[in-house]
């Protein structure tokens, strides 16, 4: 009998289940382990995984610094200087408690005319909340506080080196994080929403619709998904608007990335329906909203949220990826792809290794992002041990 | 079986169709045409092009007549072996794609391999060996190989060979082999070249791969049926790799559904950076130009590619499990 | 303590034995110092609760246990071919002292037969192994020997068995061929981990039948791990009881079943002959003549399909025709074995599945009969508020993710009947009525224990005052001595609340303590129904003979299934159709 079945593999279950509760924490419940909530265990859970935490506390910082993106930088990063071309990095050193970095003397090759930067003992002393360039804080508040800058007006200082026009590349990575990370939200949002309605119909009716949406799934996810990409990034006309190519970038990579977040859901769904609480709940007279949003969604949110943290680092990596080939963004839009293009060619890199620091911020953005949501699906069930 | 095989082959056929509608969707898309672009460029060099001009143009390649006829003209080729004219190279599709199809299948087949080759074993090592340094040192390696672009590692690749090695690792041939008929050498030579992008497409995949038999492997260590063999008195490496290996190997080779398509994926990215002889670079080159034929028939083949992956991933699970194979 | 202390007979000899799951403070001690005699040729059973630890002390003595369980200490002498004996603990768990002795001379069966063979190898594959393992033979040799070694357990036709896979077995027959690898070669002891417990009753009779008899020809010591005082009654020489990894007691057979000292041994005992008496019985039965509900000639078909490989599926009849009556104030139980339907039943008559054909006709409080086969949305509600359901799972029925005032509410909040403070002052009044404190209200689900959450399954099927509760094997996945309590819970509630019930149940014992009426099911038809006390003791039909007879007694002295009614379907084929 299947009944006395389950009664005994709970037997082997509760002997390796018991040392996992006994390890929650329960000194972060409040009133005890007995009235927490899926959210409040799912929490305890999920702090016990250090990597993840400390990942998530990262991508907020991200998130911080796209938001603040103009006071963090110290100069307009579309601000050129032809004394400055291709500077390397600058060290911030201290003199006491004051920051500075040497400065850069600009040298040319009498025969070549190549230039190069000696180190020199000439100090730029560093400050905090400085004046600079003017803009709106949130787009609201008219400001020209930086956080950090040079104390005396006109100096510079590149701590991630300079561009081909002498760009500040710190200032210029920090702008990019927030056209690619805002792009991986938006875009997982459209897949969200596209994978949530789909999967869940696809999950909750089943029969016909089930078989023709997970066709479509099938169908999307045998496509190799960087040349269908480049072909309908490339069917975007050359004149748009930034703005425009900015939304279809992100509606062609969300196009992609929605199936599978639709697969999730559905096999949620699907497990869900069966549930023995959830025909308890049909059973009290619920109606089907209220067996969906009362019953099966509660037990379904966290695994969805897992997922979809989970699906962020796919998107900024096709951002970046589309952008780096000049058909995504495309300058004076200023993404982490779009820096990355000014990298392509080897002369170039070698030269200029620098670089590649927009690429170091994607990565560390999708390693956290992939981190975190490790973290949350691993914690998206706080009742299996 | 046989039936089942003959059946899953049949069902290829209307997803073929899907794909063949998409890919003639996605390189209708583009506003304009041909014609447009070659108009544009020819006007670059100070020359115009009459619309008398233009409309015979387009009646020469067809372009004036409805879109469903084109697709049928184009389908019916496509069927028979004809795949089309390129406008910008004045010559067969075929003739252009030929070889660069054959070495982008060897690419994409030989970073299969190397995939597979990575995978297998440390997976199965950090999955016996669960939570000891091995495993989180390949863990988070795999981490970082899941967090990086395709087209970075390609330019860190290139940027650290030309840095500390002074090698080019450019193209698949070396110049003196580049037009020469194949040979042995010529052959070695590829092989030489395919290393470097075989680790770069390979490694994101490899490492998707990891965690995936890794998962596999542990629930299956602790099924009952282990502990059976367990208590009959097998050493512990022959009941290893005869029980839980063997079965968490079935969805390991289901996996060619999905790592194909992310590998041929790759191989696009990966060619356009270091520049390889492969359909990648003349795809982004035939897509910027709007050189439909081209364009649609490399989409059309890499496509393809990933279809027939996933069909035979499907015939050899059925081939391995009895449990498929013998449902009744 | 008892007879045969001389140390030749002894084959296993355990002292403070300790097997602990982690280390420190928090390790969880499953097997906490037991000690323990196997003699040769006799069977040793251990009999436990969930939880109690005999798994694992039969896992120790292999050195099996799954990590992180380590055996901490004793010992374990094992007189085989060395007369001084080796000490099983003080071996490398994966040397090849021990490997030697596994499967070898030692050697064990499981409970889960279908998990614990491989799915993707042959049974003969999995037999020849063990032989060529120990055994200094060839192939052709192994398989010979294989292919008697399936003969030996019964298994039909094993030429052709033998290359058969596990899933293309039935449970029984999976279980069997484990034996026969288990035996592959002459152990000296077998040690069986609930053998029987994932089977039907009719299978588990032959199972221990098969066991008793290779034990005598092969001249085993048996160690018999269960849960079920039954089975223990019936096979069993000597017998430890566990709890909590402790030994709480030892001794022979009649010592145990008829001079128990411990009272969790006696509580034990008289939880499974309390099931051995009828309650309805002994409380005074207030069945009235009013029919509550009638089925008539309910069916269930599931169409044919075509499956995976193309080859078209018959449709499957899980109900054939059924029809019955349920009276007010009665206890209707449903019986019958894995696929007889009667679960099916059960989700038919609640409308959880919709019939086939055949209508379920239900008497409303108000008067209206009520056809729940054909009732629309609206109507279903409002007969679903008079009829309620129990689940056998008590961890999987209540949402993990709800409070139990949530959960418990839940059927008052969304009929409208309570809101605010009334629904509370209800919820509170519904889970006192189950014997739950009100301080429970504000709990989930996971702070409470499987005989406690099936009480609050209990409440929330008591709150809009149902009239009639369907519970589907409501006790079979609590712990013995709960399922009284559980039963006893639902009676009383019955004594004042105007209740009927449909308990649809594997276990006679359960049956026939608590219901008035029983209808047997057998492949999708009643095949026998009547009063409790006549279809228990003395049924008409054979296939209810073979069942009854199968059900394992509490008498040592008086071993059952040695002398059970044996049921062949096939022969049968003409009664069950023209019944």
């Amino acid at each position: 009998m299947s009944a006395e079945n389950k009664q005994a593999t709970t037997v082997a279950a509760a002997a390796a289940a018991e040392p996992a509760a006994a390890t929650v924490n329960m000194a972060n419940l409040r009133g005890g382990i007995e009235y927490a909530s899926q959210w409040e265990l799912m929490w305890a859970r999920f702090k016990k995984h250090k990597v993840a935490y400390w990942s998530m506390m990262f991508v907020a910082f991200l998130y911080v610094v796209a938001v603040f993106a103009e006071f963090l930088s110290p100069f307009d990063p579309e601000d050129p200087s032809s004394r400055t071309v291709y500077q390397p990095p600058q060290m911030v050193k201290f003199d006491g408690f004051k920051p500075y970095v040497t400065k850069f003397k600009l040298t040319r090759d009498p025969e070549t005319l190549k230039p190069t930067y000696v180190d020199s003992d000439e100090k730029t002393y560093l400050r905090f909340f400085v004046p600079g360039f003017e803009y709106k804080m949130l787009g609201l508040v008219p400001t020209n506080l930086h956080l950090f800058g040079p104390a005396e007006a006109g100096e510079k200082v590149f701590l991630f080196g300079s561009d081909r026009l002498g760009r500040d590349m710190f200032s210029r990575v920090i702008y990019g994080a927030r056209f690619t990370l805002s792009m991986g939200l938006i875009g997982v949002i459209l897949s969200t929403v596209l994978g949530i309605v789909l999967g869940g119909i696809s999950g909750y009716y089943g029969g016909k619709i089930d078989w023709v949406i997970q066709r479509v799934v099938e169908f999307i996810l045998s496509l190799p998904t960087i040349p269908i990409w480049l072909a309908m990034a490339a069917a975007m006309p050359r004149n748009w608007p930034p703005h425009l190519v900015y939304i279809s970038v992100t509606v062609i990579i969300s196009l992609i990335g929605w199936t599978h977040l639709a697969r999730v859901v559905r096999g949620k769904f699907l497990a869900m329906r069966g549930e023995v609480f959830v025909i308890a709940a049909k059973l009290d007279g619920c109606s089907e909203g209220r067996v969906i949003f009362r019953h099966m969604l509660p037990s379904m949110a966290s695994h969805v949220i897992a997922a979809v943290t989970l699906a962020i680092p796919s998107m900024i990596l096709a951002e970046t990826t589309l952008s780096f080939l000049g058909l995504g963004l495309q300058p004076p839009a200023i993404s982490w792809g779009v820096l990355l293009k000014d990298a392509q060619k080897i002369s170039v890199i070698s030269a200029a290794p620098w670089l590649f620091l927009p690429g170091v911020a994607t990565v560390l953005a999708v390693l956290a992002m992939n981190f975190f949501g490790d973290g949350l699906r691993d914690a998206a069930d706080p009742y299996s041990h | 079986m046989l039936n089942y095989i003959f059946k899953r082959m049949l069902s290829a056929i209307p997803f073929m169709f899907m794909v063949s509608l998409t890919v003639f969707l996605l390189i209708q898309a583009p506003p304009g045409d041909f014609v447009d672009s070659y108009a544009a460029m020819v006007a670059s060099s100070g020359e115009t092009l009459s619309p008398d001009q233009m409309a015979e143009l387009r009646h020469r390649f067809g372009l004036d007549q409805p879109m469903i006829v084109q697709y049928f003209h184009w389908i019916t080729g496509v069927v028979t072996g004809d795949f089309g004219y390129s406008f910008e190279w004045q010559s067969p599709v075929k003739d252009l794609v030929g070889e660069r199809i054959g070495l982008t299948l060897i690419l994409s087949l030989s970073a299969m391999l190397f995939t597979w080759a990575l995978s297998l074993p440390i997976g199965i090592y950090s999955a016996v060996k669960r939570y000891s340094i091995g495993d989180y040192v390949f863990t988070f390696v795999g981490f970082i190989g899941l967090a990086v672009p395709n087209f970075l590692l390609a330019l860190v690749m290139m940027f650290i060979a030309q840095k500390y090695y002074g090698m080019d690792v450019t193209g698949l041939f070396s110049s003196e082999f580049q037009n020469a008929p194949w040979s042995l050498a010529r052959v070695a030579d590829l092989g030489k070249h395919l290393i470097i992008p075989m680790i770069i497409m390979g490694a994101a995949s490899a490492a998707g791969l990891i965690r995936i038999l890794r998962a596999n492997l542990i629930d299956q260590l602790y099924m009952p049926y282990v502990v059976t063999a367990r208590s009959k008195g097998l050493s512990e490496t022959k009941l290893l790799l005869k029980y839980p290996v063997r079965i968490a190997l079935n969805p390991f080779v289901s996996s060619i559904g999905w790592i194909l398509p992310s590998l041929v994926s790759g191989a696009v990215i990966t060619s356009i950076v270091l520049n390889l002889q492969t359909v990648g670079p003349m795809l982004f080159q035939s897509l910027m130009s709007q050189d439909i034929y081209l364009s649609g028939t490399i989409l059309l083949v890499v496509c393809a590619l990933t279809v027939v992956g996933t069909l035979i991933s499907d015939i050899l699970l059925v081939i391995l499990d009895p449990r498929i194979r013998l449902e009744q | 303590m008892n007879t045969a202390n001389q140390t030749s007979d002894i084959i296993l000899d355990v002292r403070n034995l300790r097997t602990y799951f982690g280390t420190g403070e928090k390790a969880v001690k499953a097997v906490d110092d037991i000690s323990f005699k196997m003699m040769r040729g006799k069977t040793l059973c251990i009999v436990g609760e969930s939880g109690s630890g005999k798994s694992v002390t039969a896992r120790s003595i292999l050195q099996i246990v799954d990590p992180p369980g380590k055996i901490q200490g004793g010992s374990m002498m094992y007189y085989g071919k060395d007369p001084k004996g080796v000490d099983l603990a003080q071996l490398h768990e994966r040397g090849k002292e021990i490997r030697s002795i596994r499967g070898h001379e030692i050697s064990m069966i499981f409970q889960e037969p279908m998990t614990s063979l491989s799915p993707i190898h042959t049974i003969g594959n999995q037999i020849c192994e063990t032989i060529l393992l120990h055994q200094n033979v060839d192939m052709a040799e192994a398989r010979t020997r294989a292919i008697e070694l399936l003969r030996r357990v019964e298994i039909p036709n094993p030429q052709v068995a033998i290359d058969k896979y596990t899933f293309e077995y039935s449970g029984g027959m999976r279980q069997r061929a484990m034996i026969a690898m288990s035996l592959a070669c002459n152990p000296k002891i077998l040690i069986a981990d609930e053998p029987t417990t994932a089977l039907d009753v009719t299978t588990q009779a032959e199972i221990l039948a098969l066991i008793k008899e290779l034990q005598t020809s092969y001249g085993m010591a048996v160690l018999f791990i269960t849960h079920d005082m039954g089975v223990v009654a019936e096979i069993a020489d000597e017998i430890g009881v566990m709890q909590n990894g402790k030994m709480l007691e030892f001794g022979s057979a009649e010592e145990i079943f008829y001079e128990a000292k411990h009272p969790y041994t006696l509580a034990l005992i008289d939880s499974v002959r309390k099931l051995e008496t009828s309650a309805r019985a002994a409380r005074g039965s207030r069945v009235t003549d009013k029919k509550l509900m009638e089925i008539r000639n309910v069916s269930k078909i599931y169409p044919a399909r075509s499956n995976f490989m193309g080859k078209p599926n018959p449709p499957f009849k899980a109900l054939d025709n059924v029809s019955l009556d349920v009276f007010e104030g009665e206890n209707l139980g449903i019986v019958g074995e894995s696929g007889s339907g009667k679960t099916t039943l059960g989700n038919c008559v609640i409308r959880v599945l919709s019939c086939s054909g055949g209508e379920v006709l239900f008497r409303m409080a108000d008067g209206r009969i009520a056809d729940l086969a054909k009732a629309g949305t609206h109507e279903l509600r409002q007969v679903h508020r008079e009829i309620r359901m129990v689940f056998q799972d008590p961890f999987a029925s209540l949402n993990p993710r709800m409070t139990i005032g949530q959960i418990v509410g839940e059927p008052l909040l969304v009929a409208g009947t309570h809101t605010g403070e009334a629904l509370r002052k209800r919820t509170e009044e519904l889970l006192a009525m189950v014997g739950m404190p009100a301080g429970a209200m504000e709990r989930y689900p996971h702070a409470f224990s499987g005989g406690q959450r099936q009480r609050i399954g209990i409440a929330r099927a008591l709150a809009l005052s149902p009239r009639l509760i369907i519970a589907d094997e409501a006790t079979s996945a609590l712990d013995v001595t709960l399922r009284s309590q559980v039963l006893d819970l639902l009676l009383d509630l019955q004594d004042t609340l105007n209740l009927s019930f449909i308990l649809v149940s594997h276990d006679i014992g359960v049956i026939r303590y608590f219901c008035d009426r029983v209808a047997v099911m057998y492949k999708g038809q009643v095949v026998e129904h009547g009063p409790a006390e006549k279809i228990c003791s003395n049924p008409d039909h054979p296939y209810t003979k073979a069942l009854i007879s199968a059900v394992p007694g509490t008498h040592p002295r008086d071993k059952r299934i040695v002398n059970r009614h044996r049921y062949d379907a096939a022969a049968a084929g003409i009664q069950l159709s023209g019944s």
